[in-house]
């Protein structure tokens, strides 16, 4: 087992221990939680489930324009944003970003987050030569930093522009986000986070800040918030005219 | 083959053989120093970005397996259409099929993010991938094309020398088309989303491989100073006269249909009329410099008749060629991705724009490097093996000849 894994597994054990605690102090605050939809923790031990699919809704009418939360807490919780010190803007790692839109006809502007969709039938995936970009049974779409052999093909097929090529060696990482010079990253999904339970950390910043733009829930599940206002409200994928299935979706676009 | 033709090994003693031979593998040494470079530091040190992903190394990499594929089309054509001109071209075609693969495919594992890595690249397969059925595809065609050579060599082997030539062919087919796939198969971008993608590629193979394969041919029998007629040249020239007209034919087929397709307007538009560079490498470079003028050249009644014209026009079709697949490779991604039709779209991660490339030196010699060791192979094959006729006279390639 490779350093970083043992110390995302200690991480894994000693928050494991800590959600006991947790999920009784939500029992005691019932209500708290709510907003968020709290995920399942799934144990280190269990294989993920494809009984799940994990996905975000993107309310654009209440993102604000001139917040970045999501943004910050994404390189703050994963670690990239001020690591390439080497790499010129269009070099550096971008794992979600802030897109403005302007309506050409009209001249309505508005901004909306970017990260990977973590599409149902990946491109990324079904290009990969190797098999380091897969889709986990409950939808998130990773790459296997260790098989990457940095072909980018992955990066010529994403019709989002989601995923990043690090172009130097990276010091300080975080150990449940290894990254690592001529591979290719992308948003995880938090999957580190989502696996003990917590949502991903954009989806907690943009909450925190008030504007509960983002809703992270399971797609699967009826009950779910997310499946709820899916439900309720029209959305969309962004283009859908590709047929990927996104596990992340828009509203107000 | 009854054909009593004489095949040697060059002598390889004069000043200019060694001058040759060292001057490649200084080219060589650059290119590796530039490789160690580039993947000591990152590739922060290149041109490519995170818009521009594929880079200088890619367009080097890609003209040479497409001309590799093109170059054993001459082989081709004395086999499976059994033109006996063509047969005591063939062995030269093999090596250089052989040899410009290999050149092709040492610059694109080299510019990866991880070349040391080509072991996991050899292992771990994901069969989805097109990508990875042309790691089969070009290792195969390696493969066949060694079987194929030996046939052709070996008098005992003569007999299925045929059918190896029929597998050869079909595999360069496939493969080229799989190199044209990589792009076909590319849905989300605008400038790559068409099924031509893979047909064209073909062409263009025929068309490069034979502008190479014309050079060598000719820099080789006037430095080793045997008699090359006008009879092999003169249908080598017209031949690739029509090989360029096709690509034309493609690249005008491609851009109508583009520009039926309403949602191929914007890339047609940046490409045709105000991509900048990629406007004036299109127009002037792959379709004036590149495609026009040589075929002007080759079918002029007098210039089409001179060796230097001849070479000269060759040499054109070589440097359309990298134009053509730069305006392809790097125009193609330098428009920006279309997420949200109708709008105006502007990030910090360059969303909207027009991306920007300039080459590295080290990409460049990388490249260079590749077309390097092509050239090292054939000049150290032909010096130790049988693989040119001691004399391409007229007299000598008599094509009253019966073929086998
Ligand atoms: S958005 Fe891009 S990187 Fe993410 S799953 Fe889809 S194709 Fe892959
Ligand atoms: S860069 Fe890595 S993840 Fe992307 S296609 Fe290549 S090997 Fe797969």
């Amino acid at each position: 087992m490779s350093e970083s894994s043992k110390l995302a597994d200690a991480a894994r054990r000693n928050f494991l221990a800590k959600a006991g605690v947790a999920a009784g102090a939500a029992a005691v605050a019932p209500g708290v939680f709510l907003s968020t939809s709290p995920a399942q923790a799934r144990p280190a031990d269990e294989p993920v489930s494809s009984a799940k699919r994990w996905g975000i809704l993107v309310d654009t009418t209440k993102c604000a324009s001139d917040c970045s939360a999501c943004v910050s807490a994404c390189e703050n919780e994963n670690g990239w944003g001020s690591s390439e010190p080497n790499s010129s803007a269009e070099q550096k790692a971008h794992w979600i970003r802030s897109v403005t839109i302007k309506n050409k006809a009209t001249g309505f502007a508005k901004t909306l987050p970017m990260m990977c969709q973590h599409c149902e039938t990946p491109p990324c995936v079904d290009v990969c030569p190797t098999g380091a970009s897969f889709r986990r049974a409950d939808g998130i779409v990773l790459v296997d930093k260790h098989i990457c052999i940095g072909c980018r093909y992955c990066m010529m097929a994403c019709p989002y522009k989601a995923r990043s090529f690090v172009h130097e060696d990276l010091h300080d990482q975080k150990p449940w986000a290894p990254r690592g010079k001529g591979t290719v990253e992308s948003c995880t999904l938090c999957d580190h986070r989502v696996d003990k339970g917590e949502i991903p950390a954009c989806v907690e910043a943009c909450s925190a800040d008030n504007h509960n733009a983002l809703i992270f829930g399971d797609l699967y599940d009826e009950n779910s918030e997310i499946s709820k206002a899916l439900k309720a409200k029209d959305s969309v994928e962004l283009r859908a005219d590709l047929g990927l299935n996104t596990g992340v979706r828009y509203r107000g676009i | 083959m009854k054909l009593s033709m004489n095949y040697r090994e060059i002598e390889g003693k004069s000043a200019g053989f060694w001058i040759l031979l060292g001057g490649l593998a200084l080219v060589i040494a650059l290119a590796g120093g530039a490789t160690l470079y580039m993947e000591h530091e990152g590739h922060y040190v290149t041109g490519m970005n995170n818009q521009i992903v594929w880079g200088m190394p890619h367009v080097f990499a890609i003209f040479l397996i497409v001309a590799a594929s093109g170059a054993l089309n001459v082989a081709s054509i004395g086999t499976v259409f059994g033109k006996p001109i063509y047969k005591p071209l063939g062995r030269l075609s093999g090596l250089l099929a052989i040899a410009l693969l290999l050149g092709g495919l040492i610059v694109l594992v080299l510019d990866l993010g991880h070349p040391d890595r080509l072991i996991v690249a050899m292992t771990y397969y994901n069969f989805k991938s097109i990508f990875a059925w042309n790691i089969i595809l070009y290792n195969g065609f390696l493969a066949v094309t060694v079987v194929y050579l030996w046939m052709m060599m070996e008098r005992r082997m003569n007999r299925y020398y045929r059918p190896a030539g029929f597998v050869a062919f079909l595999w360069r087919l496939i493969l080229t088309t799989g190199t044209g796939s990589i792009f076909g198969f590319l849905v989300a971008r605008q400038a790559y989303d068409a099924a031509i993608m893979a047909p064209m590629f073909v062409i263009m193979s025929f068309s490069y491989g034979l502008a190479v394969f014309i050079l060598v041919l000719m820099a080789s029998y006037n430095w080793t100073r045997r008699p090359l007629g006008d009879a092999v040249l003169f249908r080598l020239k017209n031949l690739l006269g029509v090989y360029i007209a096709a690509v034309l034919y493609f690249v005008l087929v491609f851009n109508l249909t583009n520009l039926y397709a309403t949602e191929h307007h914007g890339i047609e538009r940046f490409i045709l009329l105000d991509g900048g560079i990629y406007t004036a490498l299109f127009w002037i470079v792959q379709i004036g410099l590149g495609s026009l003028l040589p075929l002007a050249m080759i079918y002029h009644p007098t210039l089409g008749k001179s060796r230097p014209a001849i070479a000269t026009a060759a040499a054109l079709v070589i440097i359309g060629a990298f134009a053509q697949l730069y305006v392809i490779l790097i125009g193609g991604q330098a428009y920006p991705l279309e997420i949200f039709p109708g709008y105006e779209v502007s990030s910090a991660f360059f969303d909207g724009q027009v991306n920007s490339y300039s080459p590295s030196i080290w990409e460049i010699t990388l490249g260079v490097g590749g077309i390097a060791l092509a050239l090292m192979i054939v000049t150290v094959a032909v010096r130790v093996l049988r693989f040119l006729p001691e004399s391409l006279e007229d007299a000598a390639v008599d094509p009253h000849a019966k073929s086998a």
